[in-house]
């Protein structure tokens, strides 16, 4: 259960929200040519990364308002919240070394419950 | 039995001037307030209160606390209450208390399961792995039926739990978890800022080790202590803003802080004293801006040849049952030692009146200070030994002892001990299970041979034993500092807390020497030195888990199935960690640890499910008209979160009776639904037409006020999701509605494009449903019966025409009719602001008596539009459907976007072969299909699989056809109008059937139905 900071409220419990999925997929305008690959792009293709994700939710307990939000997905660390249609602010996360590797702290992943020799402490 | 032969002659906090009685297993002891179930137990001089999981060995009590591995009895004579897997060591007494052994039969004394200790090496490591792997149907056949019968632990209390739980959710700004000295010291602090503080403790007294200590041998500032607590627990009581809360777990730290207490509320109290007004648990989640983790250390027992037997104890919870408790947990006790915190335990002992057998340390070189005090006790020392040998069925009675050389081997002679109780100590180790689920990084203390808090995570900090600051001075200021480290960091100044001067500190464990399994001179498959009580796992099971390959932590888990069960591992999985780490030839830190996963220990479903029981687990919405159908016997049906009518079967009518009259009622006289749980959405602005063009697949810029049209809503895979009839009320305003199941959807959905995709409209949208009560009410007799019920309304059909809307009044209160259908016959469908919906109810159904009025319910609603043809969403669609399989391309406007429109000209949804909406007739009329049958091209289909051309959606016996009819979907459907198909029956034979058109009243007043064939009729 995190806690996210709603822009328009403030900080609220998880289970007020609504997950909106991949942020800043803009909906392609209407065009006799489109090709149907270009809009599989659109209607099916997320990039689910290890990492730094810009994903949109809604306040749906609350303002009932969308806004759009960083999260690690590999810590599950919100690192900002944002409104639509403003671009996403500089931020910094530990992330893991390789796709498929683990955050150095902060995974739900067992492989880095331990403080390994030579890991700063 | 009314002595208590084990009961020290003074010390505890027990209150002795008063006994109360218990059972177990049948026979009634006496015992003290303030004990706990063991301590009661001990006191008698019973050990033995279990049988262990796969071996039914006899089973003791080793820990004083929710650590205790395998003092598990099941509590509580009601079958609705008892609480089974209960460790005797944390159930308080309470007179009257009836406490069961469990896992064993006929009794705990005589145990036929104990069979399986015989047959021990017939089941090793990794025994129901290799049983799933071996050849079929040995585990299915042989295994699994005798492992079912003979597994589990206590028995689930039955249902009809009759006491009360509840959750409840509170924000503060420090959470302390741990009541001992450096949670006191934390809470103490941190509630002297005026932080908002929750302590919580896990037993029913604050004071942690400070309690397991000899009260003349240490002080605080001078003060006993119990007093010192007392002094303590006083102060914060005064503290409006901290909360105490004892007998409450700390059960697991998830995201952000958030933390589940789980408090036993009343489980204390004897059944009848329990006070109605409190549950009996209560499940709290906590927010916590700062959280101080003061969860102590856990001592470790130590891995030899026949570890198991009852009598086999913990040294420090052989002190906590004296101190705390007042009871000796045996009067010649023999202590094995691996640190100095064994021999504390010994002088103890001796102190209180026990004849200490002998103190055997594996260690060489001891505390000098303890060597002088055991020679002033006249205590035998074993120094460099090993204990190789124990004996004693229902309590250890012997242990033999045997020299331990340097190089780790065992020497010869020795000598055979006699003792009633055996004090182990290997070593203490910082519970930091709250700490690693917080996902914060364990570090290696290589002093302590045990993890301890590292990195944090969360917003956190560990202090006193929980951190690996063992000695009491140093973890009461550690608790300090972190109290008013952790108010600070929620933003309170600090407040000022004075560490107290300790008098009769311990100077700790000292230099410990861990060995994974101690040596012995039997062979190694000879010995059985158990790693877990519970789950019955040896050292020996573990070295076949690395000999076989499952040497990580994790597999080596799973393999042996060592540090599972109900205790989780909790004083067990450090010595399995050792011992990996030692057979693997490799450093601890590389070995790790198994995941420390919520919950600590087990909570009860009760008190996770709290209140939410019954008709609160998931709370039906119902309409204003709910009332009048329930005394008018309707069946109820949940659609989406509503409780519907599903039919109002009158005395001596079947449902299907009812529903046929029902349908018939509708078309023949009059019928009235109650529709008010249809999703209505206002939808206003200057750009509202425009929106609804987007979201529709048909136009709307031409729909005039006082009209309504029918709209599908597609998702943008072009798949229908939605449908309902929108009404225009004004050029800028519109009524929308929408399925009952859908309309939340619908909202979030519409609002996602106003706000991200199309800023620019100008459009605002609210949620009406509950505004209005809506009463459709349709067939031949409608007009006449809304004429009657309106003022002043002309509902003549000519001039109030199909799919228009008036507003109008009903004894003057304002209502909006439309005049739509999902029947197909002449309709009205009247809205009315909610507080009236009853009243209005009422009024049809006495105004339309003499027109022969009958309510309807879903059932009949279904059964009415199958007749005509009509879809419903989520029943004839399933998402994978498109208004062309629908056969409804009319409803798709050519120019112009809309949600889905790219997604209909998809090289996959615009093939002329997917399945399309068409009607079933069976060519017997009699024979109703069953919703979801297979459609197929012929009778006898060759061997499966069989190539399935669609199936039933909706099937109905039609009392106005006359006979039964069905939708489905079926490949290319649209060009099979006429052909002969057939359809599935489960196992039976298939049937064949007819395709026709989707609207059968048609089919049936233009006489098109088809004629059954001879054969069918004859067959
Ligand atoms: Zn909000």
């Amino acid at each position: 259960m995190f806690v996210i900071t709603c822009p328009y409220c403030g900080e609220r419990d998880l289970s007020e929200f609504a997950y909106g999925g991949e942020a800043h997929i803009a909906r392609p305008e209407w065009r006799e040519d489109m090709s149907d690959a270009e809009w599989a792009e659109f209607l099916f293709m997320r990039t689910n990364p290890k990492g730094i994700l810009a994903e949109r939710w809604m306040h749906a307990a609350g303002c009932r308002r969308f806004f759009n939000m960083l999260r690690n997905t590999a810590t599950d660390d919100i690192l900002a919240v944002y409104r639509i249609g403003e671009t996403p602010p500089k931020v910094e996360a530990r992330l893991p070394a390789t796709p498929s590797g683990e955050a150095p702290i902060g995974s739900g992943n067992d492989a880095v419950k331990i403080i390994q020799p030579g890991e700063g402490a | 039995m009314g002595k208590q032969p084990y009961r020290a002659p003074k010390g505890g906090l027990v209150q002795r001037n008063r006994v109360i009685r218990f059972t177990f297993d049948g026979r009634s002891y006496p015992g003290h307030p303030g004990d706990t179930l063991a301590s009661a137990l001990l006191a008698h001089g019973h050990h033995m209160v279990a049988r262990s999981f796969k071996y039914h060995r006899p089973r003791g009590i080793l820990a004083a606390g929710s650590e205790d591995p395998a003092g598990l009895v099941t509590i509580g004579a009601d079958a609705k209450r008892r609480d089974p897997n209960t460790r005797v060591a944390e159930q308080e007494l309470y007179d009257g208390l009836v406490a069961s052994s469990q896992n064993c039969w006929p009794s705990l004394l005589t145990d036929f399961g104990a069979i399986n200790d015989a047959f021990a090496r017939f089941m090793p490591a990794g025994f129901y792995y290799k049983t799933f792997k071996g050849p079929p149907g040995t585990w299915t056949g042989l295994f699994e039926p005798i492992i079912r019968a003979a597994a589990g632990m206590g028995r689930a209390p039955e249902p009809g739990d009759p006491d009360r739980y509840e959750a409840i959710n509170r924000h503060c700004d420090v959470l302390v978890v741990g009541g001992g000295p450096a949670g006191l010291m934390a809470a103490l602090a941190a509630g002297r800022s005026g932080a908002r503080v929750i302590l919580v403790e896990e037993t029913a007294r604050l004071g942690g080790s400070a309690l397991a200590r000899d009260p003349d041998r240490l002080a605080f500032d001078g003060t006993q202590p119990a007093q010192w607590v007392a002094d303590i627990e006083k102060e914060l009581a005064t503290m409006p803003e901290v909360t105490v809360l004892p007998r409450t777990c700390a059960f697991g730290y998830y995201a952000n802080n958030f933390v589940g207490l789980w408090e036993k509320v009343s489980d204390h109290l004897p059944e009848d004293k329990r006070l109605g007004h409190l549950p009996r648990q209560r499940l709290w989640r906590v927010r916590a801006r700062e959280v101080v983790l003061a969860t102590g250390a856990l001592e470790r027992p130590l891995v030899f040849h026949e570890n198991d037997r009852p009598g086999v104890m913990l040294a420090g919870a052989v002190r906590t049952f004296l101190h705390r408790y007042g009871v000796m947990a045996g009067r010649r006790p023999a202590i094995f030692t691996n640190n100095d915190s064994g021999w504390v335990a010994a002088f103890d002992l001796a102190r209180a009146g026990a004849e200490i057998a002998a103190i055997i340390d594996v260690r060489r070189e001891m505390s000098p200070q303890h060597l002088a005090e055991a020679a002033r006790l006249g205590i035998p020392i074993h120094a460099s030994s090993t204990v190789v040998a124990t004996a004693g069925y229902r309590r250890i009675r012997q242990v033999e002892v045997r020299p331990l050389h340097e190089d780790g081997t065992v020497g010869q002679g020795g000598s055979k001990i006699a003792c009633d109780v055996l004090a182990v100590s290997g070593g203490w180790a910082p519970n930091v299970a709250l700490f690693s689920q917080s996902r914060g990084k364990l570090a290696w203390d290589g002093e302590l041979a045990a993890f301890r808090p590292g990195l944090s995570w969360q917003r956190e900090r560990s202090a006193g034993a929980a951190n690996g600051t063992f000695a009491l001075a140093d973890a009461l200021a550690e608790g300090a500092r972190a109290g008013v480290e952790a108010a600070a960091a929620a933003g309170f100044a600090s407040g000022d807390v004075t560490v107290p001067e300790v008098e009769g500190a311990e100077p700790g464990q000292g230099r410990i020497k861990v060995m994974a399994e101690l040596p012995s001179h039997l062979p190694a498959h000879r010995r059985r030195a158990w790693i877990d009580l519970q789950d019955d796992v040896t050292a020996k099971d573990l070295r076949l888990a690395v000999q076989e390959g499952y040497s990580a932590v994790e597999h080596a888990k799973r393999y042996t199935t060592t540090g599972m069960g109900t205790d989780q591992g909790k004083v067990v999985n450090l010595n399995a960690f050792a011992f990996l780490a030692a057979e693997r030839g490799e450093d601890p830190v590389k070995v790790g640890t198994t995941t420390f996963r919520q919950p600590y220990k087990p909570v009860t479903f009760a008190a996770l499910a709290g209140q939410h029981m019954g008709p609160h687990f998931l709370p039906r919405r119902t309409t204003p008209m709910h009332a009048w159908h329930r005394r008018h016997g309707a069946v109820f049906e949940p659609v989406g979160e509503w409780l519907r009518p599903r039919a109002y079967p009158r005395e001596e009518e079947d449902f299907f009776a009812a529903v046929q009259r029902e349908a018939r009622t509708a078309r023949s006289a009059c019928g009235v639904l109650d529709a008010s749980t249809l999703g209505k959405i206002d939808v206003k602005g200057p750009n509202a037409r425009e929106f609804l063009n987007r979201v529709y697949t048909n136009a709307w810029m031409k729909l005039a006020p006082g009209m309504c049209r029918y709209g599908l809503m597609l998702g943008e895979d072009g798949m229908v999701m939605d449908d309902g009839v929108t009404a225009c009320l004004a050029d800028d305003h519109f009524h929308m509605t929408t399925t009952t199941g859908g309309a939340a959807r619908v909202l979030a959905k519409l609002e996602d494009y106003l706000q991200t995709e199309w800023p620019e409209l100008k459009v605002y949208l609210t949620s009406v449903t509950e505004q209005w009560a809506v009463a459709s009410i349709c067939g031949p007799k409608s007009p006449e019966l809304v004429g009657e019920i309106l003022d002043d309304f002309d509902p003549d059909p000519e001039k109030f025409p199909f799919m228009a809307w008036r507003e109008a009044t009903m004894a003057g209160i304002p209502v909006r009719v439309f005049r739509i259908s999902f029947t197909g016959e002449t309709s009205y469908e009247i809205n009315i602001p909610a507080t009236y919906g009853r009243w209005m109810w009422r009024t049809i159904l006495e105004k339309g008596q003499k027109h022969g009025i009958a309510p309807y319910g879903t059932e009949a609603m279904h059964l009415l539009r199958a007749e005509k043809g009509f879809i419903i969403v989520g029943q004839d669609t399933d998402g994978t459907v498109t208004p062309h399989d629908l056969r409804m391309s009319w409803i798709v406007k050519k120019s112009g976007d809309f949600i889905g429109k790219r997604s209909l000209f998809r090289s996959d949804t615009a093939r002329t072969d997917r399945r399309q909406l068409v009607g079933i007739l069976t060519e017997d009329p009699e024979l109703v299909l069953e919703e979801g049958s297979h459609i197929v091209a012929r009778r006898n289909e060759p061997a499966p699989p069989v190539p399935m051309l669609g199936h039933v959606t909706s099937s109905y016996y039609s009392p106005n056809v006359g006979r039964s009819i069905a939708l489905a979907l079926v490949e290319s459907g649209g060009t099979r109008i006429g052909d002969r198909l057939f359809a599935t029956r489960g196992g039976l034979p298939t049937v064949p059937v007819r395709v026709t058109e989707t609207d059968f009243l048609s089919l049936k007043e233009n006489r098109q139905l088809p004629q059954a064939p001879r054969e069918a009729l004859n067959g």
